[in-house]
C-alpha cells in the first residue's frame, strides 16, 4: 500500500473582516445599492434642474402641441407645447423636496409619538394612543381640505399637514414595536445597571427599533407623493403652472391620455422609480444596519 | 461580628391585579455581610425574584409597589431615597445578573460598548478609557481573544459567553453587592458549574457579597454562606448553609430536601415528591401557607400564621411544630 496522503481542510476561525459600508452595499445587495444611485441621481436632478432641462418648464409653443418623444423633445410635449422632460425635472424638484420632507417629519413625529407613548406605557400611553385613535377616525382628506382652505394651496402647508398627518398614523407602527422591545430583558438589565430613561430610549431602544423605522420612511416618501398628486388634482396642491409629477400626471396626463399618452407615462415612470428606488434602499439599509443579519451569509 | 453590608427589615411587595392586591413578598428581613454569600431558594413565584427586584427598586410601578420594610445599604435606606441617588447606586454598588443571557444583551450593540457603558455612566469616563476597562473585564471573566471578542455582537457568543459578559458588565463598577438572579438557569450543566466558580472567585477577589437566588439546592449546597427558603412569598428558615442541609428544621425544607437524589445516599430509592400545588398568592390561607401541602400538619397550623423564630442558635424557622418539637 502506498502511503496515502490525508489532507484535513483546518477551518480556521477567521475573524469578521471590517468591510466599509460601501463595500457591504455593494457587494451584499447590488438591489439596494441600485435604487440608492437612482435616488441620489433624481436628488441631483432636482438640484440641477436648471441646469440640465433643456426648456423652460413654463415655456409654451403652442405650434408643438401634443409632439410625440423625439430627439428635440425626448419625453414629447404637452397640450401647451411644454417640454415634458424639462417639466418632469424641475417637476422633480417639487416632488422630491415634498415627499423626502414630508416624510422626514412624518417618522420624526411617529418616532416621537410612538418611543414615549410605548415606553411610558400606562396612562400616558392610554391617553396618547385614545388622541390617535380621535385622530384617525377623521378622513385624511377632510384634515387636508380644511387645512388648505384656510391656509391656502402652497408648499409648505402641504408638506406640514401631509407630515403631521401620516405621523401620528404611523405613531402606531413605532409604538407597537417599542412596547414590545421594552420587556427585552436587556431593558431590565440596563435599569439595574443605573442607565436613565433617556439614555436607554436613545441607546437601547431606539436602535432596536430602527427597522420599522426605515421601513416606514421609504414608504411615506411614495405616499406622500401620490396624496400630494391627489391634492393637485383637487385643486389644493401646488397651484400651476408649477411642475409636479402628481400634477402633471392628474392634469394633461389625465387629459390628453389618448393622443398623448407620454403626458402620463413621463412623470409616472419618475414616480414609480423613486418610490421603488426608495423601497429597495431602505430595505437594504434596514438589513445592513441589523447586526443580527451579519454574517449570516 | 461586623456590621451587615445589607439589612432587609420587613419587606413587603404588592401587586395590584385583576383579582385583588398579591403579596408577592411578606415581611421579608435577612442581612448580608460584607464578602458574604446569601443564597435565596424557593420554586417559581415563592418571591425570591420579587424580591430582588425590590433590593434595587425595579419593580414595574403600576402594579407593583414596595409597601413598607427598609432596605439598609450602606446606611441607606433605599425605599426612602430618590430616583437619581438610586440611579447612582444601581450598578455601581449594587449589580444584578439576571437569568436569560440570551434576552439580557442588548442585538445591537457590540458587547464591549455593553460592559463599558456603565463605567462611562457612573464613572463619566472617556469611551476609549471604558473600552480598555471594559477589554480587561473580559479577560478577568475569561473569554478568550478579549480583545476581538470586544467589537463582536452577542449574537456571535455562545450562552455561556453571554453570561461571562453578564458577569463582566455587572463587575465593571466594582459593586460592593451583586443580585444573582438564577444566573445559570438556561444553560448547560457544565457550563454552569463553571458560571458559579467563575461568579465565587471573582465576588471574593473584590470582596464583594453576592446574592445567589436560585431553585436549585445542589447549588446551594456548594456556593452559599447562609440560605433562606422562601416559600409562598415568606421565608420559612434561615441558616448557615451547613446547618440547613444537616438539620432542617422546616417541613418544607426536608421536603425539598429529599426530593433530590443524593449520590452518597440509598439511590435506589425512590424520591418523595412535595405533593400539591404553590399556593396562589392571592388566596393564601390564614395560617401557615405550607399547611395544605404538609404532611404534619394540624388543626393549629390552619389558624394563625407561624412566626419566624430563632429555634436553633443562628437557625431561622416558621413553623410552630418546631416549637413543639
Amino acid at each position: 500500500m502506498g502511503a496515502a496522503t490525508l489532507t484535513i481542510a483546518v477551518p480556521h476561525d477567521e475573524p469578521p473582516r471590517k468591510r466599509g459600508f460601501m463595500t457591504r452595499l455593494f457587494r451584499d445587495k447590488p438591489l439596494g445599492a441600485m435604487g440608492g444611485l437612482v435616488l441620489v441621481f433624481m436628488v441631483l436632478c432636482a438640484l440641477f434642474a436648471d441646469v440640465l432641462a433643456p426648456y423652460g418648464q413654463n415655456q409654451v409653443s403652442m405650434l408643438e402641441r401634443l409632439q410625440a418623444p423625439s430627439w428635440q423633445h425626448w419625453f414629447g410635449t404637452d397640450n401647451l407645447g411644454r417640454d415634458v422632460l424639462s417639466r418632469c425635472l424641475y417637476g422633480a424638484r417639487l416632488s422630491v423636496i415634498i415627499g423626502c420632507s414630508a416624510a422626514a417629519i412624518a417618522t420624526l413625529i411617529s418616532v416621537t409619538v410612538g418611543i414615549v407613548s410605548g415606553y411610558l406605557g400606562g396612562r400616558a400611553d392610554m391617553i396618547t394612543q385614545r388622541f390617535v385613535d380621535a385622530w384617525m377616525s377623521f378622513p385624511d382628506l377632510v384634515i387636508l381640505i380644511v387645512v388648505v382652505s384656510v391656509l391656502g394651496p402652497g408648499m409648505p402647508q402641504t408638506i406640514g399637514t401631509l407630515g403631521l398627518l401620516l405621523g401620528i398614523a404611523g405613531s402606531r407602527i413605532i409604538r407597537s414595536a417599542v412596547v414590545s422591545v421594552r420587556e427585552n430583558m436587556y431593558v431590565h438589565a440596563a435599569q439595574s445597571l443605573g442607565a436613565s430613561s433617556l439614555h436607554i430610549l436613545w441607546k437601547h431602544i431606539l436602535p432596536n427599533v430602527l427597522p420599522p423605522i426605515i421601513v416606514l420612511f421609504t414608504t411615506r416618501v411614495g405616499t406622500v407623493i401620490l396624496a400630494e398628486s391627489g391634492l393637485a388634482f383637487l385643486g389644493l396642491g401646488v397651484p400651476p403652472p408649477a411642475p409636479t409629477w402628481g400634477g402633471m400626471l392628474s392634469g394633461s396626463g389625465r387629459t390628453f391620455m389618448f393622443q398623448g399618452p407620454w403626458l402620463a407615462l413621463a412623470p409616472g415612470l419618475c414616480l414609480t422609480m423613486l418610490v421603488y428606488s426608495t423601497n429597495v434602499f431602505g430595505d437594504a439599509l434596514r438589513d445592513l444596519l441589523d447586526p443580527r443579519m451579519r454574517g449570516s451569509r | 461580628m461586623t456590621t451587615p453590608l445589607l439589612q432587609v427589615r420587613g419587606l413587603t411587595t404588592r401587586f395590584r391585579t385583576e383579582r385583588g392586591t398579591v403579596k408577592a413578598v411578606d415581611n421579608v428581613s435577612f442581612d448580608v455581610a460584607p464578602g458574604e454569600t446569601l443564597a435565596i431558594v424557593g420554586e417559581s413565584g415563592s418571591g425570591k425574584s420579587v424580591t430582588a427586584l425590590s433590593l434595587l427598586r425595579l419593580i414595574p410601578n403600576p402594579p407593583g409597589v414596595i409597601e413598607s420594610g427598609e432596605i439598609l445599604f450602606e446606611g441607606k435606606d433605599l425605599t426612602k431615597i430618590s430616583d437619581a441617588e438610586m440611579r447612582a447606586i444601581r450598578g455601581n454598588r449594587i449589580a444584578m445578573i439576571f437569568q436569560e443571557p440570551m434576552s439580557s444583551l442588548n442585538p445591537v450593540l457590540t458587547v464591549g460598548m455593553q460592559i463599558a457603558e456603565p463605567i462611562n455612566v457612573h464613572r463619566g469616563t472617556p469611551w476609549s478609557k471604558a473600552m480598555e476597562a471594559a477589554k480587561a473585564l473580559l479577560e478577568k471573566v475569561r473569554i478568550p481573544d478579549a480583545a476581538k471578542r470586544l467589537d463582536t455582537f452577542p449574537h456571535q457568543y455562545s450562552g455561556g459567553m453571554r453570561q461571562r459578559a453578564m458577569i463582566a458588565m455587572a463587575l465593571a463598577c466594582k459593586p460592593r453587592l451583586i443580585i444573582a438572579d438564577e444566573p445559570t438557569t438556561a444553560l448547560d450543566v457544565t457550563v454552569q458549574a463553571q458560571i458559579l466558580d467563575l461568579l465565587k472567585e471573582l465576588t471574593r477577589e473584590t470582596q464583594a457579597s453576592l446574592i445567589l437566588i436560585t431553585h436549585d439546592l445542589g447549588v446551594v449546597a456548594r456556593y452559599a454562606d447562609q440560605v433562606a427558603v422562601m416559600y409562598g412569598g415568606r421565608i420559612v428558615e434561615q441558616a448557615a448553609a451547613r446547618d440547613l442541609y444537616k438539620n432542617p428544621r422546616h417541613p418544607y425544607t426536608r421536603g425539598l430536601l429529599s426530593s433530590v437524589p443524593r449520590l452518597d445516599g440509598d439511590t435506589s430509592k425512590r424520591l418523595v415528591p412535595i405533593e400539591g400545588q404553590p399556593p396562589d398568592l392571592s388566596r393564601l390561607p390564614a395560617g401557615c401557607s405550607f399547611a395544605p401541602r404538609c404532611k404534619q400538619a394540624s388543626s393549629e397550623c390552619l389558624k394563625q400564621q407561624p412566626a419566624l423564630r430563632e429555634r436553633a442558635p443562628n437557625h431561622l424557622s416558621a413553623c410552630i411544630l418546631d416549637a413543639i418539637q
